[in-house]
Order: structure tokens, then C-alpha cells, then sequence
């Protein structure tokens, strides 16, 4: 079902004055390292920041005489992705060999599935906030065109003091998944929330642990802009893109440097160009300039690859040796998508609640743990989750992992509350001084700065007593009685006690 | 080199029309379609971009002669009728593709794979700072320079 409210990409606005309108188009090519032990085709080990060189085979450094042999794991993992994104699985998929010279591509070619890959056809589900308040939120959809098993190159350091490049090949050979999504993307925001839907997708799978400071989420952006109804417009590549932050930045960049350039009556290169974070623009690549031809061959040391399932699955053959895809199908975990729903059918919440609760890793489980040990409702706990908890954790830039407050003390709070034993204003108090992890719990923080509210009827009809003697009996200015009496007890008095007593005291 | 016996092929294929681009899967830079019995000659742009790509050095007119009849030799598969037929990239087709398991079992001889550098620097390998492109045809001293 379409959305009421329409996305309207910031980058390009429907009225600039008299010049026709902008239709930005995004594609993004993805690669997302495989989370394995061992490398694509080698059995070399896969980890980040070993000493150079360290984790590299014979066939890894592309000495004669060697040759791959396929990981097992490198291709479940493509299969349980191609499933999570709607993709038809290939049961046979062939690799081939991508020709081009570059230090830290020892082979001369990478060794990829350009012909047939292992998934095709799928899509992407991702959601929008609309005008930045989180409170509406769009769903949008992006075609995945296919899915393609490849080794990943090394690493070039460019030492330009010495006018040279040092080359470490640990990560040559390591597994990656080429995701290719069609261009149905309009602006930086939109890339950038379907490439976290994707991250949150992978790490749920364990195909990937996606983490983009790692290297192991990679993007690639095609940007174009063309008038509506006339033809797409030359595509530039943006290319190593390799934060969230700078990741829809980039693009919109790109976008509007497009359309700065053939408003003035300039063209567009098809080029490469790479994002500079700190000039905040896009530049031209070197070694990038021309139209590449990498000559695709098919790897000749590669029998295609097949994949079974229930229904063709061969009887005499070495279980180690086949993989099921209704196997994997079965065992996928539930998909963000499906827990964000299940949690809103399940404790109450705002659809933008799930987002939040998914979008920091671990929150959803100590939201979860909190309502199992409290009477408080669901609806409520959360604002406490999301409010005071997640701001204290940003604030100090902490994982919920390393959260000093665990969900049973938070709980153990959430309790007092509820039970009316202390108020609303001292369980911030109370929550602020359990930040210090001091490992005092609630009930004693409470005692020791006399937090417990007051109950006693002819205590606070004293102490409302001597406020009234103050002010002059009014109707307006009840409100501002309360807050006397709040003030002269520290805010322990009970409010819906004390406008009672008051009101009481001010009709007759 | 052996003789390639096309013969029981060709007479077999004799008689049926031949289909244009059958067969003809080439991917890349510029196909160029065989005119027939007539052999084409190789442009020197072509020669130039495989230069380029490939880093091969053709060096003098026997080297492009070689390369020129080696295309005809391969030309000899359009004769062929190959409607309907898929391709066939390996004999190996039919083989099993063994799968291995997620272990590791490989690296560490940083030493001995750094044995064959030429250079390095603590543990890494040395390279020229990008890759440095063959200069164009009117810069180079090359056979190709002056060809038409």
C-alpha cells in the first residue's frame, strides 16, 4: 500500500524557479565482508589488525602453482543473505575471473561470479522518518538486483613521503557478498537507511558482522540526474565510502554537484571519484580515469557451484559436501522487520519505539529483561528505556553491554515507582546516583536521601497549613500551592494527596 | 601445432544457413565480427589496448602476424552451428566443486613469502605508488608507432 505521506528528496526540490525540476538516481553496490575463520578459496586465517603479511597463504599471494578450494561457510552465508532479501537462489552459479593491475591484487584478477551469481532478483524493505520528528515513518522498498560471491584484494598504504605504496595481503582472499541494488534511490537519507537495514539484516544472520569502521560494510554509490520523463543522465561511481555518517553526506553531495554542473551548462565524466570527509566534497580518483575493461574470463579452475534442496537433494552423497537451501531456510532467524513487529504487537509500543530499540545493539534485550522483572506496564518502561537510559548511554558514549545500570536495578527502580513509594521526580534522582555504579541498590539510595514519599495525611495537612498562611486562599493559584508544598517537602509529598487537601482547604 | 580436424564438423554444418553471431558470445572491448574468408586485419588501436591491458609487448610484425593468425585459427569455430547449444567452459563442468570446511590451516611464513620481494619494508611489500600506465602509442618507442 503506498504511504500517505509522500518523501520528497531534499536534495533536489520540485520548484527552483523557472529550471525544470532534478530526479536524483542512486544505485549502491555493497560489499560486506564475510564473517568466517577462514578465506574464500584459502585457508588462511580472516581477522582484523594481524601483523602484515601474517595471514596470508601461498595461493593468497598468488604464488605459481596454486589453486582455490571453496569455503563451505563463504557459501551459506550467501545463501542465508539471498534468502533474508527475497532473492531467488541459483542452484548453479559459475565464477569468473576480473582482470585489472593493482599492487594489492597479486593475481592480476579477482576471482568473482559475474555470469551467474549465487542470488538474483530481490528486495529490501526500509523505513523513513519524515521531517525528522521519528513520529511518521515511511516504508520503502529497493530492488536487490543479484548477489555475487568474491575475494576481497589487500591493502595499499600510500606512504607519498617516500613516493611509494606498502602492501599487505591479510585481506586478500577474505569472502565477501557484492550486494547490487537497483537505482531506486533517491537521495543520501534513503541510501543510507536502507544500507543500516541491510547492516541490521547481516549481523542478525551472522553473515556478515557489517561493521563499517572495519571495513567489513563497503559502499559504492552510482549518482545520476536526469529531468523527468527524459532519460537517465551520465552515471558518476562514488566510491570507499566507509562511514554511516559520511555515507549519505557523500551522495547528497554528489547530487547537488551534478546539478551546480549542468545548470551552468557543464557535462558530466563517467567517473569514479572518492568522498573527502574532511573537505566534505567529491574528487576525481587517480589510476580511475577511462572506461575499465577487465576482460571476464570464466575461472577455469572452478567446476560451477550447485546447491540442493528438500526436493534434489542426492541420496549418496557426503553430507559435508551439500548444502540444502530449505535447510538454511528453516534455521534463518527472526528478520529485524519481524521482531520490530513482534515487540509492538507483543508490549504496546510505537512502531518508532522498535526502530530505536533495534537500532542500538543489545537494547531490545534489556528492554525485554526490565518488563519481566517489573509490574510496570510495557508503554511506560519504555519511555524509561529510551529517555533516560539511552540519553544517559549516549551522553557518555557506552554500549548498553557496558550500561553501569543493569536491567535488574533498573527494574528494582521501576518497581518503587510503581508501587507509589516514591515519585516520579525522585526516581530520576534515584536513577541519576545508580549511574555512579557504586552497586547500591534502589531501596537504599531511597532511604539515604530520604526519598520516600510522604503518605501521612496529618503530616502533609500540617505542612499544607503552613504554606496557605503564606498566600492568600485563591482557585488560581493552586498550582502554585502544590508546587510550595513539593518545594517544602523535597518533592516527597504525594501531588494527587496534596491538591486533594488543598482543594479541601480552599472550598471550605 | 597439431592441426585442429574440423572437417566431419564442417560437413555436417554444410547446408544449414549460418546464423549471424551465433556462437558468438564475446564480451568487451569491440567484437569484431570475421568478414568471411577475407581475413581482417587487427586495427592498431586494437593492438594498442591489449598493449595497454594486457601488458603484452607484440615487439615487432612477426609477433602481430602471429597474433593475426592465431585469430584465424580461432575464426575457424564460426563455421560451426552452435543454435540452440549451450556453451561449454570447461570439460570439468560435471565435476563435483569440492567444498571445504571453515578452518584455519594456512599462513603464517611471513618470512618466506616476503623471501621473494624486492623490496620491502618491515613486513610489508613495496610497490610504486599507483600503478604506472604504459604511455600512450606517440610516446612510446614500440613496432606499433608508424603502422597504419
Amino acid at each position: 500500500a503506498a504511504p500517505a505521506q509522500q518523501h520528497v528528496c531534499p536534495a533536489a526540490p520540485p520548484e527552483r524557479g523557472r529550471l525544470a525540476p532534478w530526479v536524483p538516481v542512486v544505485g549502491l553496490e555493497i560489499h560486506a565482508q564475510i564473517s568466517s575463520n577462514s578465506k574464500l578459496f584459502s585457508g588462511s586465517q580472516v581477522q582484523f589488525a594481524a601483523p602484515p603479511n601474517s595471514l596470508v597463504s601461498f595461493f593468497d599471494a598468488s604464488l605459481p602453482g596454486t589453486l582455490p578450494v571453496l569455503n563451505r561457510r563463504c557459501v551459506e552465508a550467501a545463501v542465508m543473505t539471498g534468502l533474508a532479501l527475497n532473492c531467488s537462489i541459483n542452484k548453479k552459479s559459475l565464477f569468473d575471473r576480473k582482470h585489472y593491475f593493482y599492487a594489492d591484487l597479486p593475481a592480476g584478477y579477482q576471482i568473482t561470479q559475474q555470469r551467474v551469481p549465487i542470488a538474483v532478483n530481490g528486495s529490501l524493505s526500509y523505513s523513513l522518518c519524515i521531517d525528522n520528528k521519528m513520529s511518521q515513518m515511511v516504508t520503502k522498498t529497493v530492488r536487490i538486483k543479484q548477489i555475487q560471491l568474491e575475494q576481497d584484494s589487500g591493502k595499499s598504504l600510500h606512504d607519498d613521503t617516500r613516493s611509494q605504496t606498502l602492501v599487505d595481503l591479510n585481506r586478500a582472499g577474505v569472502g565477501l557478498m557484492e550486494v547490487v541494488m537497483e537505482p531506486d534511490m533517491c537521495c543520501g537519507e534513503e541510501a543510507a537507511a536502507a544500507v543500516r537495514e541491510l547492516q541490521l539484516i547481516l549481523q542478525t544472520l551472522g553473515s556478515s558482522q557489517a561493521v563499517m569502521a572495519e571495513g567489513q560494510l563497503r559502499v559504492d554509490a552510482n549518482v545520476s540526474v536526469h529531468h523527468p520523463g527524459e532519460p537517465y543522465g551520465v552515471r558518476t561511481e562514488v566510491k570507499n565510502i566507509n562511514s554511516m555518517r559520511f555515507l549519505a553526506k557523500a551522495i547528497d553531495y554528489e547530487i547537488q554537484r551534478q546539478i551546480e554542473e549542468l545548470e551552468n551548462g557543464g557535462t558530466i565524466l563517467n567517473e569514479t571519484r572518492a568522498f573527502d570527509s574532511k573537505l566534505g566534497c567529491t574528487v576525481p580518483m587517480r589510476d580511475k580515469e577511462g572506461q575499465q575493461d577487465y576482460r571476464f574470463m570464466p575461472e577455469p579452475n572452478l567446476p560451477p557451484l550447485i546447491l540442493y534442496d528438500a526436493k534434489s537433494l542426492p541420496a549418496n552423497m557426503n553430507h559435508q559436501q551439500v548444502i540444502n537451501i530449505d535447510w538454511i531456510h528453516e534455521r534463518l532467524p527472526d528478520l529485524p522487520s519481524v521482531k520490530r513487529k513482534k515487540l509492538v504487537e507483543q508490549y504496546g509500543i510505537l512502531p518508532e519505539h522498535s526502530f530505536t530499540l533495534l537500532n542500538e545493539d543489545g537494547l531490545a534485550e534489556f528492554f525485554e529483561s526490565v518488563v519481566k522483572q517489573t509490574q510496570m506496564k510495557p508503554k511506560k518502561v519504555i519511555g524509561w528505556i529510551l529517555k533516560d537510559l539511552l540519553s544517559y548511554l549516549k551522553q557518555h558514549s557506552l554500549t548498553v553491554k557496558e550500561s553501569p545500570v543493569s536491567s535488574f536495578l533498573l527494574a528494582d527502580l521501576l518497581n518503587l515507582l510503581e508501587k507509589k513509594e516514591i515519585s516520579s521526580t525522585a526516581a530520576k534522582q534515584v536513577l541519576a546516583e545508580l549511574w555512579k555504579g557504586e552497586g547500591k541498590t534502589p531501596l537504599e539510595i531511597v532511604k539515604e536521601q530520604k526519598l520516600e514519599l510522604l503518605q501521612d495525611q496529618k503530616e502533609l495537612e500540617q505542612i499544607c497549613q503552613a504554606v496557605m498562611a503564606i498566600k492568600a486562599g485563591n482557585p488560581k493559584v493552586l498550582n502554585k500551592l502544590i508546587g510550595l508544598v513539593q518545594k517544602k517537602t523535597q518533592g516527597r509529598s504525594n501531588p494527587v494527596l496534596v491538591k486533594q487537601l488543598l482543594e479541601k482547604k480552599l472550598s471550605g | 601445432m597439431r592441426a585442429l580436424l574440423l572437417g566431419p564438423w564442417l560437413r555436417a554444418a554444410r547446408g544449414l544457413p549460418r546464423a549471424p553471431g551465433s556462437g558468438h558470445r564475446h564480451r568487451g572491448h569491440g567484437g569484431h565480427r570475421p568478414q568471411g574468408p577475407l581475413r581482417q586485419k587487427v586495427s592498431v588501436e586494437v593492438l594498442d589496448h591489449l598493449e595497454h591491458l594486457a601488458l603484452v609487448d607484440f615487439r615487432d610484425a612477426e609477433g602481430v602476424e602471429r597474433l593475426q593468425k592465431a585469430i584465424q585459427f580461432a575464426d575457424q569455430l564460426h563455421e560451426v552451428n552452435t543454435n540452440g547449444v549451450e556453451p561449454m567452459d570447461s570439460v570439468l563442468e560435471d565435476r563435483c566443486l569440492y567444498l571445504r570446511e571453515d578452518d584455519v590451516t594456512e599462513g603464517n611464513c611471513t618470512k618466506e613469502l616476503l623471501e621473494n620481494a624486492r623490496e620491502k619494508v618491515e613486513e610489508y611489500f613495496v610497490a610504486p605508488p599507483g600503478n604506472i600506465p604504459l604511455p600512450k602509442l606517440e610516446e612510446r618507442e614500440t613496432f606499433l608507432q608508424g603502422s597504419q
